[in-house]
């Protein structure tokens, strides 16, 4: 009974690998963004500012690759959730190097000033959005919906984070108005990083869709044991 | 994710959220229940329960052999005519078992229209086609009231505009395309409730295809449609509901969206993902 359909499978094969190439250039921008900010190393920031070119490349060529399979194979079911989702997480990812070089720029203008202050939450938040951004790109390989559950309830610490980052530089700036610009920077990257983590929840939300077909959007986050 | 989003306390929200969210079903316009049938000592079906409603489109889909065509023949007694058939269990049409002694099974084939695979109109005119229904069942009081229901049906299965002006010239002169859909004409031209589609479109080219599955969207109005498709994407396109046959079982039933986006058994979803057939 079983018939094997290597073309259609190889393609969607090609596609979900091109798609975790791009997962991994995008983790490795942001893990290169926040490692020279905390280093203040301006070549590490420097890479990641003019890096995300081929993360722009394969953006457009993933999307052709999704149009094209809807296209000639009309596929359905699981296979159907399979192409839809990648075509999300390509512009999730795309969305996380654009926010990558965002952060690079913006500690590239603060380290021409002196720091504000000894950076902890910030390092925090940019280690949970790379951790997020991978479990969800594992769960996506793995169909792992488990992982995926986890890296929803993640979201929550780094909200958290940005606001005690923002409450703490709003005290530092009121004090010394020399620190707002730096202390500006520090907050739009905070911001940059929640947003990263942002788009790793959407990405583990669409990993949920592919496996399970359940839409688990705007409604809160489900138990981790769920 | 937004922030403001109302907070779900547990999982149980989000699946009721997934269910369907379809109204709920009135009384079926054919009811199966436990319908079993058998080529001689071969049994193709087995306990087949299904409900179809009414005014909609239900496409049969299956592997060659799984008995959807056997089950739709079933819906108006097609398959008396084979010697050596058998069948147990019942079908119910508004509520009346159709396999009950004493039912008449040329009235019963007057409400549950069917059309073939092949187009087979007679060898005679395009007008004598579609009154020849109307006039064996004496539908007809006057030449112009057969006139008109022939120009009501023509016009019902989109071939009026294309056929108006040569009525009488020879069925058989039509186009493929025109061919199935004077078949249809022919098939609405006595009124039925039901029309029983065996795939009505494999034969035809893609725009002949698509004049067919318009007709089968614009009928379901006043029809209750069942359609057999080895098409899936054609099922996906035209049906409401849709019934998935293996080996004479019924194996899924439920909503066409949900059969081609996210089907609940393992055989369909490979089934129609294209992994076995």
């Amino acid at each position: 009974m079983e018939r094997a359909v290597p073309h259609f499978q190889d393609e969607l094969e090609g596609l979900q690998t091109r798609l975790l190439e791009m997962g991994g250039l995008a983790e490795e921008l942001v893990r290169l963004a926040v490692q020279g900010l905390v280093t203040r190393d301006v070549s590490l920031l420097d890479k990641a500012h003019h890096g995300d070119e081929p993360i722009n490349q394969l953006h457009i060529e993933i999307d052709n690759r999704c149009f094209k399979l809807l296209a000639l194979h009309q596929p359905m079911a699981t296979d159907l959730r399979a192409i839809v989702a990648s075509a999300k997480i390509n512009t999730d990812l795309e969305r996380v190097g654009d926010l990558a070089v965002n952060t690079a720029e913006a500690a590239k203008r603060y380290n021409n000033h002196p720091p504000v202050k000894r950076l902890v939450d910030i390092p925090q938040m940019g280690e949970i959005a790379q951790g997020m951004l991978r479990d969800a790109l594992d769960a996506f390989v793995r169909r792992d919906t488990g992982l995926a559950r986890r890296v929803l309830n993640e979201d929550d610490r780094l909200d958290a984070l940005k606001t005690k980052v923002f409450r703490e530089l709003l005290n530092y700036m009121l004090k010394d108005p020399a620190t707002v610009e730096p202390s500006l920077d520090l907050i739009l990257i905070s911001r940059h990083l929640e947003r990263i983590g942002d788009h790793a929840t959407n990405i583990a939300e669409d990993v949920i869709f592919m496996v399970s077909a359940l839409d688990v959007r705007h409604a809160g986050q489900p138990d981790a044991d769920a | 994710m937004n922030d403001t989003a109302p907070r779900a306390p547990s999982l149980a929200g989000l699946v009721a959220r997934n269910q369907s969210a379809s109204p709920p079903d009135g009384p079926p316009k054919i009811d199966a229940r436990g319908l079993n049938f058998y080529y001689g000592e071969t049994k193709a079906l087995t306990d087949i329960s299904l409900e179809i409603q009414p005014n909609i489109v239900t496409a049969f889909i299956g592997p060659s052999g799984c008995g959807k065509s056997t089950f739709l023949r079933t819906l108006n007694r097609m398959n008396d005519i084979i010697p050596g058939t058998r069948v147990k269990g019942q079908v119910l049409i508004d509520g009346a078992s159709i396999y009950d002694p004493g039912v008449d099974v040329v009235a019963l084939r007057r409400r549950v229209g069917m059309v073939f695979q092949k187009s087979n109109p007679f060898p005679k005119s395009i007008f004598d086609n579609v009154a020849y229904g109307l006039r064996v069942n004496g539908m007809a009081g006057s030449r112009s009231e057969l006139a008109a229901r022939v120009e009501e049906s023509l016009r019902q299965a989109a071939l009026w505009d294309e056929v108006k002006d040569r009525l009488h010239e020879s069925a058989l002169a039509m186009s493929g395309g025109q061919q199935q859909r004077l078949c249809i004409a022919r098939a609405l031209a006595i009124r039925p409730d039901i029309l029983l589609m065996d795939e009505p479109a494999s034969a035809l080219d893609p725009i002949a295809t698509q004049r067919i599955e318009e007709l089968v969207y614009d009928l379901k109005k006043s029809y209750t449609i069942v359609i057999v498709t080895h098409n899936m994407q054609q099922a996906a396109r035209v049906s409401d509901r849709t019934a998935f046959f293996l080996l004479g079982k019924l194996v899924e039933y439920d909503r066409t969206d949900r059969i081609f986006t996210a089907p609940t058994e393992k055989v369909t979803e490979d089934y129609v993902t294209g992994r076995f057939g």
